[in-house]
């Protein structure tokens, strides 16, 4: 606990912690002096960054892997591609995945978001396809019945039905296109992964104020995409668990690997 | 910096084995021939991160889950605390955890095994739940005890779902573990970080951690294939 040094009175009993949670707001000299690091401006710079990176890649990993998934679904075609895909995505890890891009593709933003985006679209395409397939025959026989063309059918049908299985593969994506972004930095792309990857300047307290500034960023986003997921669940699926079964966390039980 | 000490390093063997490529940090077979050996102990030092972390998590995620399967309102917390483990990004864990476990390989290792955790209790609980009602009553009909019919019913018929998560739990960590250096866990990650844009390096780095977690996942499935001659005969 001694080890805290310059700590301000009220944070010095967490030690290495405060520290790092005064790094986050407070600027300081750099490990060589000189330079001014830390503060909530450089890591609102940092985090501005991985937001950024990280949604764009969101954005296009959803846009591309949300219709094929709704048309594979629908057409109940593809099943093999829709379900390796997830395992071909597990099988090289994003880290390994980032490293190979950096020497072999290039750095930069758009190399970055490019393998965030590869790392993305298995579980949403995954989650989209076992979603849309998991719709109920009957169901959507009875849309075809009242005269739906197929286009109306997954729109109004399948779509909504399979919305809550299509966000958990949006949550599990969005959690690991975070975790992934932060060591964007080998890439030379400054996020929160700066000071984490460069002890040399920003010392121990940088790298842990960054870490727990990525925790937070990530653990807020699960959550913030968990009551979206709510919000998105027809009022009949929620009617269908009932209160009175087995109580559910916001959490949901199964969060990533739909297919297995 | 790293660009300009591999560059450094490059030149320098150009002159004495003759081979151009290293300087433009390129994939190089030769270098590759002369310098497999460095990465011989950083490959074991994953491995032993890798299945030690497994095996610890799947101790641990194995005992809760048969503790919930009798008590069924502990699945959800035990859920929420396991998956919000799995959230932190493991970057951030490896640094979080130093305070107060310090730089080394413990604090690997207890990252790495708090990323099993949700995903083995989950399969676990998956698998035991998904047991036939029939075959649990005629276990009970032919006066099996609880402790009977979990041990000669209810894992045995859970096997697949069980192995599977201890596939994905695998892999991942194999992926994680690359990270470990972090935490003062060394493996194949501190090579890839030593020099990230020398192609050769990252190839045979990042080639044997994909490697790695292959084959770890065909010796679990060969392992599930012998345990469960049933799902064959099924087949």
């Amino acid at each position: 606990m001694a080890e805290g040094r310059g700590v301000t009175a009220p944070l010095a009993f967490l030690g290495q912690f405060g520290d790092a949670v005064e790094f986050i707001f407070k600027e300081r000299d750099s490990v060589s002096g000189g330079v001014q690091v830390g503060g909530l401006a450089e890591l609102g710079d940092f985090a501005l960054i991985h937001l950024l990176v990280s949604l764009v890649a969101m954005v296009v990993a959803c846009a591309v892997s949300v219709p094929i998934g709704l048309y594979l679904g629908h057409k109940g075609r593809g099943e093999f591609l829709a379900i390796s895909v997830s395992n071909v995505g597990r099988a090289v890890p994003a880290v390994i995945l980032l490293f190979f891009f950096i020497a072999f593709v290039g750095n930069g933003f758009k190399n970055v978001a490019v393998v965030l985006v590869l790392l993305a679209i298995p579980p949403i395409l995954t989650n989209t396809y076992v979603g849309v397939r998991q719709v109920d025959r009957e169901l959507v026989d009875a849309a075809r019945g009242m005269g739906m063309s197929g286009a109306q059918i997954v729109r109004r049908v399948r779509l909504p039905l399979a919305m809550p299985t299509i966000f958990a593969g949006i949550r599990t994506s969005a959690v690991s296109v975070l975790a992934t972004a932060t060591i964007g930095p080998y890439a030379n792309l400054q996020t929160l992964g700066e000071p984490i990857l460069s002890p040399q300047i920003y010392d121990f307290s940088g790298q842990l104020g960054a870490a727990i500034v990525v925790a937070l960023i990530t653990l807020a986003a699960d959550a913030g995409i968990g009551l979206a997921q709510r919000a998105v669940t027809p009022r009949g699926l929620k009617l269908a668990e009932g209160p009175g079964r087995r109580p559910r966390l916001a959490l949901p039980t199964r969060r990533r690997e739909a297919a297995t | 910096m790293t660009f300009e000490l591999v560059a450094q390093g490059g030149l320098e063997r150009r002159e004495r084995s003759g081979v151009g490529c290293i300087a433009e940090s390129g994939f190089c077979p030769d270098w590759i021939a002369d310098n497999y050996d460095r990465y011989i102990t950083p490959f074991f030092e994953h491995v032993y991160l890798t299945v030690v972390s497994v095996a610890i998590g799947f101790a641990i995620a194995f005992t809760l889950a048969l503790i919930a399967h009798r008590r069924q309102w502990l699945v959800g917390p035990i859920t929420g605390v396991t998956g919000t483990l799995y959230t932190v990004p493991s970057v951030a864990f490896f640094f979080l955890l130093q305070p107060i476990t310090g730089l080394g390989n413990t604090t690997a290792i207890v990252a790495l095994v708090c990323y099993t955790l949700l995903i083995i209790f989950r399969n676990v609980i998956t698998g035991l739940r998904a047991v036939p009602a029939d075959a649990k009553d005629a276990a009970r009909g032919m006066g099996l005890t609880d402790r009977q019919l979990l041990l000669r019913v209810e894992l045995p018929l859970a096997l697949p779902e069980i192995l599977a998560g201890l596939r994905i739990a695998t892999t991942t960590t194999v992926g994680l573990a690359a990270l470990a250096f972090l935490a003062g866990g060394g493996g194949l990650g501190a090579e890839l970080d030593e020099q990230p844009f020398f192609k050769s390096n990252v190839a045979v780095a990042g080639g044997l951690a994909v490697l790695l977690a292959a084959a770890l996942d065909v010796i679990i499935l060969t392992f599930q294939r012998l345990v469960t001659p049933w799902q064959r005969a099924a087949a």
